[in-house]
């Protein structure tokens, strides 16, 4: 199989479609063309970076640049997971806690992967180390950030019902039980629904862009279900270690609720 | 302002909304960051366990909550003479929360409170969404269960009758002091 490298004058020619659309919110006043244009650039502007950074990077394989760039990548997931949020713990609770959960989520689960499952030779090789990462921070910041909203959400909600059980004598932990086991299977659904529908309702991206670049598709496929498996586990520990930090840090060391920690 | 409540007595205090009793009341079962002290056996609030300490100072707020199905979830423990006594039998255990009446549920909520068998009962209007039937019923298993074990009760209640039915003291509160109120 052979792999059909792209030119600047195809993406222009897809680009006159986006102009289309373009032009088609203009004419029927959508107020929308402005929109499509500048977001268009950008996905032409950062994918463009990011390219020249994975050149770059494919050209020096260092285990120093690989770590700055897994550095800059759990920054911003730390931050990601924050900024979703509608209740956020105040000062840098949050962020502290976002980024360590995506800490232990993503770079333990990756470090096995590269180390045990696909062991390329350096290790962090950055042609599989930089699309695992990638695509483990994207998927479980998505867990750690909805089990993380729903906690903090339903807490501030269910102020009474938490404090009741307090009165009764339970400690903080067992006072938001109940919140925390659904706040972590709310993180979950996306990719429980994600691994059971894989194939057959949706062909995932990462198998879909190898059978492009020329793999055989059952080579493909299994790399896809090592991406799902360590998406699921990332996910996994990710929640469950955002919503223990965090429904820690919504008690003190008397067991009163302190909400006031929230904003 | 300063208060003790000897071993078996009722205390009931009565102020205008927002003068602060709901706070007073979450503050002595350390629910809130608060200044002051609270002893019981001469120990002090912060030398308790913190939930050892709402187990023995407990607080029954005017709403109450339920976070289970069936009732019998959210009981420690199940006395049957005090079902009995608050017009129950044990077959409530096994309902419904969400079957039972707002006076039922506020019954049982009393019920699970002295499961726990508290030293002290923080009382915030615990009859305001009762008939007068039930208020009776509660008004006597508060005042059989306050002798039997001993325990302390502090009452917030707007309703004159009821004062003088169940106080042995009562207060006010006016400009963030207590002052009694002779009956």
């Amino acid at each position: 199989m052979k792999f059909i490298s792209l030119s600047w004058f195809d993406l222009m020619l897809a680009a006159s479609l986006i102009v289309a659309v373009a032009g088609l919110s203009l004419r029927l006043h959508l107020g929308l063309g402005k929109q499509v244009l500048i977001a268009a650039l950008r996905t032409v502007i950062q994918l463009s970076l990011v390219g020249l950074v994975l050149k770059m990077l494919f050209e020096n394989v260092h285990l120093l640049w690989m770590a700055l760039i897994a550095l800059v990548m759990l920054v911003a997931a730390g931050y990601e997971v924050v900024a979703r949020q509608q209740r956020r713990f105040t000062g840098w609770w949050g962020f502290a806690m976002g980024t360590s959960s995506m800490f232990i989520s993503t770079f333990t689960v990756t470090l096995i992967a590269l180390t045990v499952v696909i062991r390329p030779d350096p290790w962090y090789t950055p042609q599989y180390a930089i699309p695992l990462l990638g695509m483990l921070f994207g998927n479980s910041m998505n867990g750690v950030a909805l089990g993380l909203d729903r906690l903090t959400h339903t807490a501030w909600q269910q102020r009474a019902v938490i404090e009741a059980r307090l009165m009764l004598g339970q400690t903080g932990s067992q006072a938001i039980a109940d919140i925390r086991r659904d706040s972590i299977r709310s993180g979950l659904i996306p990719v429980i629904n994600a691994m059971a529908a894989a194939g057959v309702v949706s062909l995932p991206g990462m198998m879909t862009g190898q059978i492009l670049a020329g793999a055989a598709p059952l080579d493909a496929v299994k790399y896809q279900i090592l991406i799902m498996f360590l998406i699921a586990a990332g996910t996994g520990f990710g929640t469950l270690a955002a919503t223990t930090l965090a429904s820690q840090r919504l008690f003190d060391q008397r067991h009163r609720l302190r909400l006031d920690r929230l904003k | 302002m300063s208060l003790e409540i000897p071993p078996g007595g009722c205390v009931t205090l009565s102020a205008p909304s927002g003068a602060g009793k709901t706070r007073l009341l979450r503050a002595i079962a350390d629910l809130d960051i608060h200044e002051g002290h609270v002893y019981v056996d001469d120990r002090e609030c912060g030398q308790w366990d913190a939930p050892m300490w709402r187990r023995n100072v407990a607080l029954m707020m005017a709403e109450n909550q339920w976070w289970g199905d069936t009732v019998g979830e959210h009981f420690a423990r199940a006395e049957t003479p005090w079902l009995q006594a608050l017009g129950f039998d044990r077959d409530v255990l096994a309902r419904q929360v969400s079957y039972l009446s707002s006076g039922e549920r506020q019954r049982l909520a009393l019920l699970r409170l002295l499961g726990n068998q508290p030293r002290v009962l923080l009382l915030d209007e615990p009859t305001a969404s009762l008939d007068e039937e039930n208020v009776t019923r509660v008004e006597a298993l508060i005042s059989s269960y306050r002798l039997e074990s001993g325990a302390a009760v502090l009452w917030v209640s707007h309703d004159v009758a009821q004062v003088r039915r169940v106080a042995s003291r009562h207060f006010t509160i006016a400009a963030g002091t207590f002052r009694a109120v002779s009956q």
